[in-house]
This record gives structure tokens, sequence and C-alpha cells, in this order.
């Protein structure tokens, strides 16, 4: 198959049926709204189930329900609906299940607005809901990726069972971009057998399987908390993923940023190239794990006076550019969230300022 | 070489699916292709918009603050737009709808009555065909056939619409030209 003209959430939604995910639960808000309207009339053509729930309180749990039962399961939602999942995002996390939830993200906070924003990096990478918990998070920058992503993202969930998020902003969803789909993934979380209630029929262990988040033992529940954090580490040390861009350079700033924004900096930095000016970035494809090694490599280089956290939000991310720069060079945060997607004169303007 | 154009218009005309025509053509071209629509609540009523960045390499950033060309299908779309557009670059205006011009002296205006045209071969929901055969054959943005396959590709879930549509794209271009 050739490449196809798709907009974002139509090739997530579809990303999502080649993963062999057949059950999607979702309730429409913008900029989202499209992947529910695609899968409810693709998921019933494949045999799959596309079903309205009354809120985003119910889908977060009906996501919960199916990834106990060792279903392939996932949902599309946009920042205040992600908020109202948060609570069954955590219990999913606690009980050890795998789930894939998507955030095409809004303005925030509140009702906000409806267009592009990069505003929920802490809730994706830090919690949102309660407890010890961490998602696998990963953030696209083009229609492409946000479908590769999608497929990848079932495998991990199933590796970590745990859940993992697509964190997009509103023009990933909104704009159409030539993509083309890999093949087919294999349809059945491959361990499940072991952990999932599936019915003792169709399984060789009679072993009775429990899905819960409840351990009133504290020693109980200091060990789920461990096994949840050795999980978290592996992460970290197994699926960190990012994309360098002018990194052989004798850059003096160092731009960190991710998603739509990271593209508006690509064009940025291609064109403070042409003026004599160099420009590194690292675009972390996870936010969580993030690539802490290759931020604070990319810190030290010798050249490297500056880094900058260029984000649709008000400030998230820096705190961990911050963190992984570990006081090698200053560290500035640039952005703006209320739907407004900085152009790249502005990010050139900001570079020439820091190096004024 | 990178290239774009708004097209903007009343919620309505079509603005989306012309844009998305063209950004098919361009695809089959092979370019790299973005098209971006207004999704915010303007769309109800006000100006809708939208545009399409084609280039020979990776797009970096989808928004563009001063696209190349401009299709303008009502008034308030060329008040708001045409002061963006690149010197040098195509304001195709849908004379029909809009009694003023650009008021650029540094970029090819091309009026064409799109909305008259599209009444006069049967009906005015072509006139988004009309005004993207205009822009396509004075703009030069994509080959003209393959924009032509494109329009057939795009109507193909409605074949009973095609020929209306090889017209309207075909009288816009002789509008281009003449």
């Amino acid at each position: 198959m050739g490449k196809i003209l798709m907009k974002g959430n139509e090739a997530i939604g579809e990303a999502g049926i080649r993963a062999g995910c057949l059950n999607y639960f979702a309730y429409p808000i913008t900029p989202q709204s499209e992947v529910a309207e695609y899968l409810s009339h693709r998921m019933p053509e494949v045999g799959g189930v596309f079903l309205q729930g009354e809120s985003e309180v119910a889908v977060g749990y009906m996501i919960f329900g199916a990834a106990a039962c060792g279903a392939r399961v996932f949902t599309t939602s946009s920042s205040p609906g992600v908020s109202l999942m948060c609570e069954a995002i955590s219990y999913i996390a606690g009980a050890q299940c795998p789930a894939v939830f998507v955030n095409i993200m809004r303005g925030g906070p509140g009702l906000g607005g409806i267009l592009p924003s990069q505003a929920d990096y802490f809730q994706a990478t830090k919690g949102g809901g309660h407890g010890d918990y961490r998602m696998l998070v990963m953030a696209p920058a083009s229609v492409q990726e946000a479908v590769e992503m999608v497929m990848t993202a079932f495998p991990l969930a199933e590796k970590y069972r745990n859940p993992v998020m697509i964190l997009g902003d509103g023009l990933i969803g909104q704009m159409m971009e030539p993509v083309e789909f890999p093949e087919h993934l294999k349809s059945e979380p491959s361990n499940k057998d072991e952990w999932a209630t599936n019915g003792m029929e169709t399984r060789k262990s009679k072993k009775r399987n429990l899905v819960k988040s409840l351990f009133l033992d504290p020693v109980k529940l200091n060990e789920n908390n461990l096994i949840l954090k050795e999980k978290y580490e592996r992460m970290k040390r197994e699926e960190v993923r990012y994309e360098p861009y002018n990194t052989d350079s004798d850059y003096r700033i160092l731009i960190v940023s991710y998603g739509t924004m990271s593209r508006v900096c690509k064009t940025a930095i291609d064109n403070l190239k042409a003026e004599g000016i160099d420009v590194g970035m690292i675009r972390p494809q996870t936010l969580f794990p993030f690539p802490e090694d290759a931020v604070f490599q990319a810190a030290s280089k010798k050249s490297c006076r500056m880094a900058l956290s260029i984000e649709m939000s008000m400030g998230q991310m820096v705190e961990d550019v911050e963190r992984c720069v570990h006081g090698r060079c200053p560290v500035k945060w640039y952005g703006k969230c209320g739907g407004e997607v900085p152009t790249p004169e502005e990010i050139m303007d900001v570079v020439k300022s820091c190096l004024s | 070489m990178q290239s774009e154009v708004m097209f903007a218009g009343f919620g309505g005309q079509g603005i989306l699916f012309s844009a998305k025509i063209l950004a098919h053509a361009a695809m089959e071209q092979g370019y790299e292709v973005v098209w971006i629509p207004s999704y915010g609540p303007e769309m109800r009523g006000g100006t809708a918009y939208c545009m399409v960045v084609i280039s020979d390499r990776p797009i970096g950033s989808p928004i563009v603050k001063n696209p190349q060309h401009l299709v303008a299908m009502n008034r308030p779309s060329l008040e708001k737009f045409a002061p963006v557009v690149k010197p040098g670059g195509v304001i195709m205006i849908n004379s029909s709808l809009i009694q003023i011009g650009s008021g650029r002296k540094d970029v090819d205006e091309l009026r064409v009555p799109v909305t008259d045209i599209a009444n006069e071969i049967g009906s005015v929901k072509a006139a988004n065909i009309v005004a993207l055969g205009a822009f396509a054959a004075r703009s030069k943005m994509v080959d003209f056939e393959i924009l032509t396959e494109s329009v057939k590709a795009e109507f193909a879930a409605k074949a009973k619409l095609i020929p209306l549509n090889m017209k309207a794209l075909e009288r816009g271009r002789q509008a281009a030209s003449s």
C-alpha cells in the first residue's frame, strides 16, 4: 500500500486497528473527536467494538474492565477528558493492566480552549492520578510518527502491563499528512494467561488470576509499589527515544522541544544555520522515560552556553531539562499556551536574544 | 523548495475540501505535504481557512506566518489574509462575491467570478473546484494533469459528480489563462 493523505486523528484510529486492537471506548471532545467518528464506522467493519461512554470517567473504567480481561484496548480524548480518566489510569497502573491512552492536547486549565497546547506534560509524565505510578509517554511530531507510536504502544503496554500514553497536540490530530501504515500486529497480548481474568476454560494454567489495586496489608502494598518501581526503572533503561538535530555542530544554544513545537524549532534552526548561527536540538520522543543522558551530554558540549526548553506550556518540561542539564549551563524556558503555536520567526528571535 | 497556499472563505464553501484535493495532488506528485484546517469556533459562520504546505524535503513548521499564495472566496478572507501573502505570490479573488481588490501591487492578482461560473455550469457547490482550477493553473503549484486525477479520486465515492467537477476545473483553468 502506498502513501495516503490522512488526518492525524483518523490515522490514529486506523493505527489502533492495525495494532490488532478491536476495542475502542471513547467520549467525543475537540480536537480529538474525529478518532471516535472514524472508529464508529471502522470498528464494526473489522468486527471490533466501538462504544461511546456516558462520560470520560465511565470510559476510563470500561478500559480497565477490558484490559483486566486481557483484551487489547484503547481510548482517545483531549485534556479535560483525560483529567476525568486519571483516576482509572491510576487503578490500571496499580492493578498492572496494559492499555493505551491518546491525549490530543488543548489549552487549559479548566475548559481552556480547543486549540493546540502541550500543557498536560505534568499530567502525563508525573501523575495525573494518585499514587506512585508512571505511564510510558510518547510524543509524536507528525501524523506518520503518531501512527508508528500508536502501533508500538500496544506491545509496550503489554510488555510492562502498564498504561502507555500518546501525547499529541491539537495540530497532530487536525492536520493531514501522507502516511504509510506498517504491517498489522498480532492481536493477542502474549502473556495474558499469567495475569488476565480471561476465564479458566481457555488457558492451560489453573491458577486463579486476580486483578486488583487494593492492598490493605502495608507490606503487600509496598511490595506492589516496588514491582511498579522496578518496571519504571526498566523503562528508563530500555525505552528512551529521542531525535538529535544539528547536534554535530558547535552550537551555543541547545533547544529541547517535542511534538509540533519541535517542528517549528527545526525550521528556526535551519533558518538560523543559513544566517551562520548553529543551534542544536534534542527532541524527546519519549517524555517518560525522558532522554536524561542525551540532554546531559548535549548540554555538556564545550560550545554550549545555554539550554532552552521550548514548549506550548507555561514551563513544565523545563523542570526535567533543568534536572538533566544538571548545572552544566543555564536553562531558560520559552513558550506560549493559549492555542497559538509560536512561529519559526519567534523562535529565531528568542535564540538571538539569548546570544546577545 | 517550499510553497504554501491559504484557502479562505465562508464555512460551507468547500474550502477544506478543495485544499485537500490540492494536497492530494501534491502528494501524488511526490512532494511532502501538510494540510492544516482552522478548527476554531470561527468555522461556524465566519471565515474558514485552511493552509496547504508542499515541499521537496520534510516539512518543519506546519505553521506559516506568510503564505506564498491565497485563494479568497469571500471578502472578509481577502481583507484578513491579503496583507500577509509573500510578494510575488498569487492572490485568487472570487470576484462574484468580492468587489474590492487585494490592494497589493507586488502580487499576481487573479480575479475570477468562480461562483457565477459554478452557477452557469449547474451547481454553485462547484465554486471551490472552479477556484482550484484557476489557482492551480496560474500558480503552477502542482501539475494540472495530476490535479485532474486527484479531483476524480476525491470524488470517487460520488462518481456522478465527476463530470460536473471536471467541467468546473477546466472552466477555472480557462478563466486563469484568459
